[in-house]
């Protein structure tokens, strides 16, 4: 039977109790310090994470089983739905398709004749994303590949809609994707109408980024189709990054800012790919040597620390 | 009374909670989920005190950090807040009714919300949407029937 703490007696194990506690305090507080800066703990941190990943699998379980039920449950008239659903919608992407091999042949021919180096084919790996909710500040993807099935760091990220993100960890047999979302990640876009090129910022909520420093002479309106630009050499040319959806003077009033939607589904689906066969830039030592490069947003002081890892 | 008998419902329990911050939930109701590991934890610095005390709240938190890809050491200060606290008030909080056990809990849970939010100011960290704030109410109603769960579990005889 524990006596109470507030009786005379207990008095020196009150102290003791004060000093374990600032001693935790201390503690945890240069554990958050070390962790903010970057730097050694980032590798130990590393190697922990490979602990806990059992932990991911186990949590993703839950989500996986509902799937299958799900999947086990539909009945026969759905299923038939569906697949009349999904050869019309293969139907008209075949014809989309065939439209675009024309477009991509007469490029082709187009190159060739101003003798340019032809671009890279779109190589990808499909990858399922575990389905976690992790720490509702970050914007992370746990993926259920790793760099036993060939994904490396730096990794470009994409779905259907666009670009996702970047690879950041890896573990065997996860990867951690940073979202363009994450406050941290910055991406060099270009608007597709006229070829300004602009920054593009995460706002750390699922479905808005961010469009800052754009200056008032810039031709950018609403609606106009931001792409990578591939400045930087991060991320390869030409993936949609999202829509202007709102413009507006920003605080100093000799910007402008504008509100992005993403062009991909960050908050929804259970597969994206990683992009192959581009290898991103080696991010030199000297900060100066990449005018844009990815994830060197100014206001977050740590970012490119966190983000701007070696492939 | 003070002997464990089911020692395997401590480190069970504990798993299972920080699985159940992992869990997926649908996004309207992903806020409101409660923080599973304070509670649980809450209830382990009350009823086995020698057995858990600063030092588990400090690990269970660096964990549990690692698994959700937080700040690292940020959960680890929030639990031993929790901990220090409970053990100050622990010898009354044992005989309070469940009601105003419940009611203590959720200011504690409360409190460990600002505590949070405190954190993400001075490091920089972005705060959580405003609807998280609805958790620890959450946490407070989940309290009485988890004590029992756990009451059950712990001192059931084999």
């Amino acid at each position: 039977m524990p006596t109470p703490a507030s009786s005379p007696a207990a008095r020196p194990g009150e102290v003791a109790g004060v000093l374990r506690l600032l001693a935790f305090l201390i503690l945890s507080t240069m554990l958050m310090v070390l962790d903010h800066r970057g730097g050694w703990l980032r590798t130990l941190r590393t190697q922990a994470e490979a602990v806990v990943q059992p932990l991911w699998w186990l949590a993703g379980q839950p989500a996986r089983i509902g799937t299958s039920l799900r999947e086990n449950a539909v009945t026969h008239a759905q299923l038939a739905d569906d697949n009349a659903r999904l050869r019309q919608a293969l139907l008209l992407t075949e014809a989309r398709n065939a439209r675009l091999r024309t477009a991509a042949a007469e490029n082709a021919r187009l190159r060739g004749l101003l003798d340019s180096a032809e671009r890279a084919r779109l190589d990808v790996q499909l990858a399922g994303v575990l389905d976690l909710d992790l720490d509702p500040t970050r914007q992370r993807l746990i993926l259920d590949a790793g760099s036993n099935s060939g994904v490396r760091l730096g990794q470009t990220v994409i779905d259907a809609g666009g670009l996702m993100g970047q690879v950041i960890a890896l573990t065997p047999t996860t990867a951690t994707v940073l979202l363009l979302t994450d406050p941290d990640h910055a991406v060099p876009v270009m608007v597709a109408r006229t070829g300004v090129r602009l920054m593009v910022y995460g706002t750390g909520r699922s479905d808005a980024l961010q469009l800052a420093d754009v200056p008032l002479s810039a031709d950018v309106r609403t609606g106009d189709v931001l792409l990578t630009s591939g400045l930087g050499g991060r991320f390869p040319q030409g993936f949609a990054v999202g829509t202007v959806a709102a413009l507006r003077a920003d605080d100093s009033r000799a910007f402008l800012k504008a509100d992005v939607r993403p062009a991909a589904q960050l908050d929804r689906g259970r597969d994206v790919l990683l992009l192959r066969g581009y290898k991103p830039a080696q991010v030199p030592a000297a900060a100066a040597a990449k005018p844009a490069a990815t994830a060197t947003k100014p206001t977050a002081g740590s970012a490119p620390v966190r983000t701007g890892g070696q492939p | 009374m003070s002997r464990p008998r089911n020692g395997w419902v401590l480190p069970v329990s504990l798993l299972l909670a920080l699985l159940l911050g992992m869990v997926p939930l649908p996004d309207g109701v992903q806020p409101l989920r409660p923080y599973w590991l304070a509670l649980v934890l809450a209830y382990w610095l009350i009823e086995i005190p020698e057995r858990v005390g600063l030092g588990v709240a400090f690990c269970v938190g660096v964990v549990a950090d690692l698994a959700y890809g937080g700040l690292l050491g940020e959960q680890a200060l929030r639990l031993v807040v929790l901990a220090f606290i409970l053990d100050r008030f622990r010898a009354r909080l044992r005989f309070f009714p469940m009601s105003q056990q419940a009611l203590t809990l959720g200011v504690l849970l409360l409190n460990d919300r600002v505590i949070s939010s405190v954190i993400h100011v001075v490091m920089g960290v972005p705060q959580p949407p405003a609807t998280y704030w609805l958790a620890p109410l959450l946490g407070m109603l989940l309290w009485p029937p988890l004590h029992l769960l756990l009451d059950h579990l712990r001192l059931r005889r084999q």
